[in-house]
């Protein structure tokens, strides 16, 4: 088998670690109705781990080899 | 302003746009100047995924579930983390392939299977129709709401008008025509599309520029900010729920992770997803930006969807779909143009989807359905008529039924359902392929029977669980809800929606839950259970290691053909002019002047089947490549080469193994003499250490002695006399050793020399008694002597044997009692050699200075307190004088009883 190489790795934990921040129990914390700077905290905390995904994921990409 | 001819011209006008983009690409692309070979390009394409469902659905869903539309597009994002693993190598195999659809992909993976691939468009055409119809009733809807401008009004129900009067029929014969002039204009052999894909890019960002748009001016102009919009909700009981929308109990979850893993097959499995992915992709690197880039469009065309949704429950009282806030919220504050943007938003994101999932499904009915039929007839393999206006026609008739039946969906099931749920129908039809795509790509012992009956198997369950349900619910098929609430010929546990008794569960979660257990059940079951055919086993090996593959494609078409019927056979699918320059391009890239020359080799015949799979697809150009072509059977030779083959690489491998181990073995002899090297040289520094103390003992004494001597010239005879004894015999110790050393220096180098020659050992004995009798006399210490009459001979040294008897009888005198002492000489012959025993019976030596004493300078005794009598030399040389005649030198002994020292030597003579 072909190995999946440093990138590979980087990939498959930002994977794991995506399905942590958008599961049970992460999102059970933020279901209750308290908001904060005005926005419910859940519909914040959605946007703002997805956020951080993505940056992750344009750092692990954009990288040269 | 917004009369029904300002909306009309404005769409037509878009539309046309969008015919200039796609006409100036295509003109590009011809020229070799493609506009959409980078990375932005192809993101923006991806974003096709965001149809009218996004554009409209998402608010309807929020208003309802509250972040209940997100995991749509986060589970496409956790999917887009794998693609530089999945879909890279997806577009690589079907490179290699020239894969033309999905069905396409499936069929050449399970052995060119045209059964598959056949199967594979039943499920995506029949799966697809429900988010076609999505598309038709979000456009129709948007159109007649905006048409009752300034009134809020909304539009009737599907089936109420007749079809002549609909305005969705009208869309959808509108959307054909628009598809078949953008996607069948021309037969491509690569079966790409870079109009469309620059047309698809820029309605990708029309479509966010629009939601965009009215998301700002929702939030901050029909109210004051986020903020203000969530202040509100949260004093209305009603919307309070909307902020923490999952209950107490674990089913809001399981129903999230559902829609999240739903929506991870849809974003790779989704015909249009396939198409802009994989088939239309010009360069695998792009999908590392793509890789970024698409998430965070998803998260910028997802930021205003809840303060919209939230928006719009605030200000409209009730009565007002929510799937329809985008549009009736600045319709209600009189902003005609925002109206009218986000109308063209919406038809953006509608066309789109239209446009690249009919063309998808077109080819896949056209390559995997149709021509595979059509080719068994006897009538189109005879005539060597030109096929390839048969085939765009097919095409044009696939596009026109597919929407027809999608139409038909939207008057039978449409308005039973928000967009969002008939939308997820789709997904969850489509998410039957995940198992045989993803098993596919990455396990070779999947083989066709599995694949055929795990899509099979999900297929019936999906069609049972979500397809019929809808049906029922609309009251089509003639069997209403009472079918769904009570089962089919009343049998309970066979409930659609609540099968084998499986409550609680939303319906999706529940149909995704049976169909994955039938689908993976069954593909992994009939797989492990089953064996693979040697084509289809070569096609797995093709895929799953791809990317060790360096020619065009590692497995090779093993026949042969004329090349001159090879041309005719192009020529019928893609005319005779184009197959004319293929074949005489490939001519010139062998060096050859003429197609004339070509040969039909196992090459060429490759060649042609490749160009044609891009037409036809797959499975179908193989069919039609063997018609001409002769294919060698897989004979017991060239298996027995395979074979042999294998058996070599395994004979190498093992030898490998061998060379290992040796080398391992050299390593640790290597490590094992260097220790050794490493202990000598120790030895050797202690060894001279050890000599400068002893010659320093006897000099030390010589000199203080000599010092008395000439300090005091007074000192009286007698004393004198015994000083000088003193020095003396510290003198001859000193000179015994020395010598001694010398000697263990020369034995222990090689450079002794030896007098060898025959001798009787009992001259030995006797020379060396009488020699120390003296010794033996003045300690009173008897000596006796037993030897046989006749002794053989040994090969020896007799001068350095002397020596070693001397040793051992001076060591026996030394260690026995005065006047008591008695030692006793033994000589006998001992099997092959002659031995010689000392017996004495002094202290005798206790075990564990037995090894001891044969070391250098090792002495018995406590050497600090006893002056030492001897150099601790003797006993090693005799040691190596027995040693270098091949003999042996122990000791036996025990405290009190004496020690007896014995040698024995070989005889030549008895050997």
């Amino acid at each position: 088998m072909k190995r999946p190489g440093r990138r590979g790795t980087q990939l498959a934990c930002l994977f794991l670690l995506g399905c942590v921040l958008f599961n049970f129990p992460l999102l059970a914390i933020f279901n209750v109705p308290v908001r904060i700077l005005g926005i419910p905290v859940l519909y914040a905390y959605m946007f703002a781990a997805w956020l951080l995904l993505i940056v992750l994921l344009a750092v692990v990409m954009e990288r040269k080899d | 302003m917004l009369e029904g001819w300002v909306i009309v011209s404005a769409s037509f006008a878009y539309i046309g746009l969008l015919f200039a983009i796609a006409y100036y690409a295509d003109q590009r692309a011809d020229a070799g100047r493609s506009v959409i070979a980078n990375p932005w390009i192809y993101s923006l394409s991806l974003a096709v995924y965001a149809t009218a469902w996004t554009f409209y659905g998402s608010v309807g869903r929020a208003a309802s579930d509250g972040v209940g539309f997100l995991p749509i597009y986060i589970g496409p994002t956790l999917m887009i983390v794998l693609w530089w693993l999945v879909v890279r190598k997806m577009i690589r195999i079907a490179k290699l392939n020239r894969t033309t659809s999905l069905a396409d992909f499936v069929a050449a993976r399970y052995g060119r299977s045209a059964l598959i691939g056949g199967l594979v468009t039943v499920i995506a055409v029949i799966g697809i129709l429900p988010y076609i119809s999505l598309q038709l009733k979000a456009i129709s809807t948007s159109f007649q709401i905006l048409l009752e401008y300034p009134q809020i009004v909304m539009p009737q129900k599907a089936g109420t008008v007749s079809v002549m009067q609909d305005t969705a029929f009208y869309v959808a014969l509108f959307l054909a025509m628009f598809t078949i002039a953008f996607g069948t204009r021309q037969l491509d052999a690569a079966e790409r599309h870079e109009g469309m894909v620059a047309a698809i890019a820029f309605e990708s960002i029309v479509k966010l520029v629009a939601f965009l748009a009215v998301g700002v001016y929702v939030t901050f102009v029909m109210y004051e900010g986020p903020g203000d919009i969530f202040g509100r909700a949260a004093e209305r009981p009603d919307l309070a729920a909307l902020m923490a929308p999952f209950g107490e109990a674990a089913g809001g979850y399981a129903s999230w992770v559902w829609l999240t893993v739903l929506s991870m097959m849809a974003i790779m499995f989704l015909p249009r997803q396939f198409q802009v992915a994989v088939i239309e992709n010009v360069d695998e690197q792009h999908v590392k930006r793509a890789m970024w880039v698409f998430p965070l469009y998803m998260l910028a065309i997802n930021l205003f969807v809840l303060p919209i949704a939230v928006g719009g429950l605030l200000h409209f009282p009730s009565g007002v779909d929510a799937d329809t806030f985008v549009l009736t919220l600045p319709m209600a504050r009189g902003n005609e143009a925002l109206a009218l943007l986000v109308f063209i938003g919406g038809l953006s994101a509608a066309t789109g989807m239209v446009i690249v999932e009919t063309i998808a499904l077109s080819t896949m009915v056209c390559n995997d359905l149709v021509m595979p039929v059509v080719l068994r007839l006897r009538k189109f393999r005879v005539t060597a008529g030109d096929l390839s206006s048969l085939l765009l026609d097919i095409r044009r008739t696939a596009i026109v039924a597919i929407l027809m039946m999608g139409y038909f969906y939207y008057l039978l099931a449409g308005e039973a359902y928000a967009l969002v749920s008939i939308g997820l129908i789709s997904f969850s039809a489509v998410a039957q392929f995940g198992p045989v795509i993803i098993g596919g790509l990455f396990w070779k012992g999947a083989t066709r029977a599995g694949a055929l009956a795990g899509l099979t198997a999900g297929f019936l369950v999906w069609t049972y669980t979500l397809l019929l349900p809808a049906f029922a619910k609309s009251g089509w098929l003639g069997f209403g809800l009472e079918f769904l609430d009570q089962g089919p010929f009343r049998i309970d546990l066979l409930r659609p929606t609540q099968l084998f008794g499986l409550a609680g569960l939303d319906q999706i979660t529940h149909a995704m839950i049976w169909s994955f257990i039938a689908n993976i059940g069954l593909y992994v079951g009939v797989s492990v259970l089953g064996r693979q055919s040697a084509a289809e086993h070569a096609q797995a090996t093709m895929f799953v290691d791809v990317y060790k593959q360096t020619g065009e494609r590692g497995v090779q078409w093993r026949g042969t053909a004329s090349a001159s019927s090879l041309q005719t056979l192009l020529g019928r699918f893609q005319g005779p002019a184009r197959a004319a320059e293929l074949f005489s391009a490939y001519a010139r890239e062998r060096g050859l002047k003429s197609v004339d020359e070509l040969e039909g080799d196992s090459e060429l015949v490759r060649h042609a089947e490749l160009q044609l799979a891009g037409t036809i697809g797959t499975a179908s150009a193989r069919a039609m490549v063997a018609t001409v072509a002769q294919e060698d059977p897989l004979g017991i030779d060239e298996v027995m080469t395979i074979l042999d083959e294998a058996s070599q690489v395994i004979a190498y491998s093992h030898r490998l193994e061998d060379q290992q181990r040796e080398l391992e073995a050299a390593t640790s002899e290597l490590k094992a003499a260097n220790e050794r090297l490493k202990e000598l040289d120790r030895m050797k520094d202690d060894f001279i250490s050890t000599v400068t103390h002893e010659l320093r003992t006897p000099l030390t004494s010589i000199r203080a002695f000599s010092e008395i001597l000439h300090d005091n010239p007074d000192l009286d005879g007698a004393e004198r006399q015994r000083f000088l004894g003193l020095v003396i015999k510290e003198s001859e110790r000193l000179t015994r050793l020395i010598n001694q050393v010398l000697d263990l220096a020369k034995i222990e180098s090689g450079h002794a020399l030896w007098n060898t020659g025959e001798l009787d050992l009992r001259e030995v004995v006797v020379d060396a008694v009488n020699a120390t009798s003296p010794l033996f006399r003045s300690k009173g210490v008897s000596i006796e002597t037993a030897m046989p009459a006749l002794v053989p001979s040994v090969v020896a040294d007799r001068d350095r044997l002397t020596q070693v008897l001397l040793n051992l009888l001076s060591n026996a005198v030394k260690f026995c009692p005065a006047g008591t002492g008695r030692v006793e000489v033994r000589l006998e012959a001992d099997g092959g050699g002659v031995r010689v025993d000392v017996r004495d019976n002094g202290p005798g030596i206790s075990p564990e200075h037995q090894a001891m004493i044969f070391e250098k300078f090792r002495q018995v005794g406590d050497t600090l307190t006893q002056k030492p009598s001897g150099t601790g030399l003797g006993l090693s040389i005799c040691r190596r004088i027995i040693g270098h005649f091949g003999g042996r030198l122990w000791v036996e002994s025990a405290p009190g009883r004496g020690s007896v020292f014995s040698f024995v030597l070989p005889c030549p003579s008895a050997s």
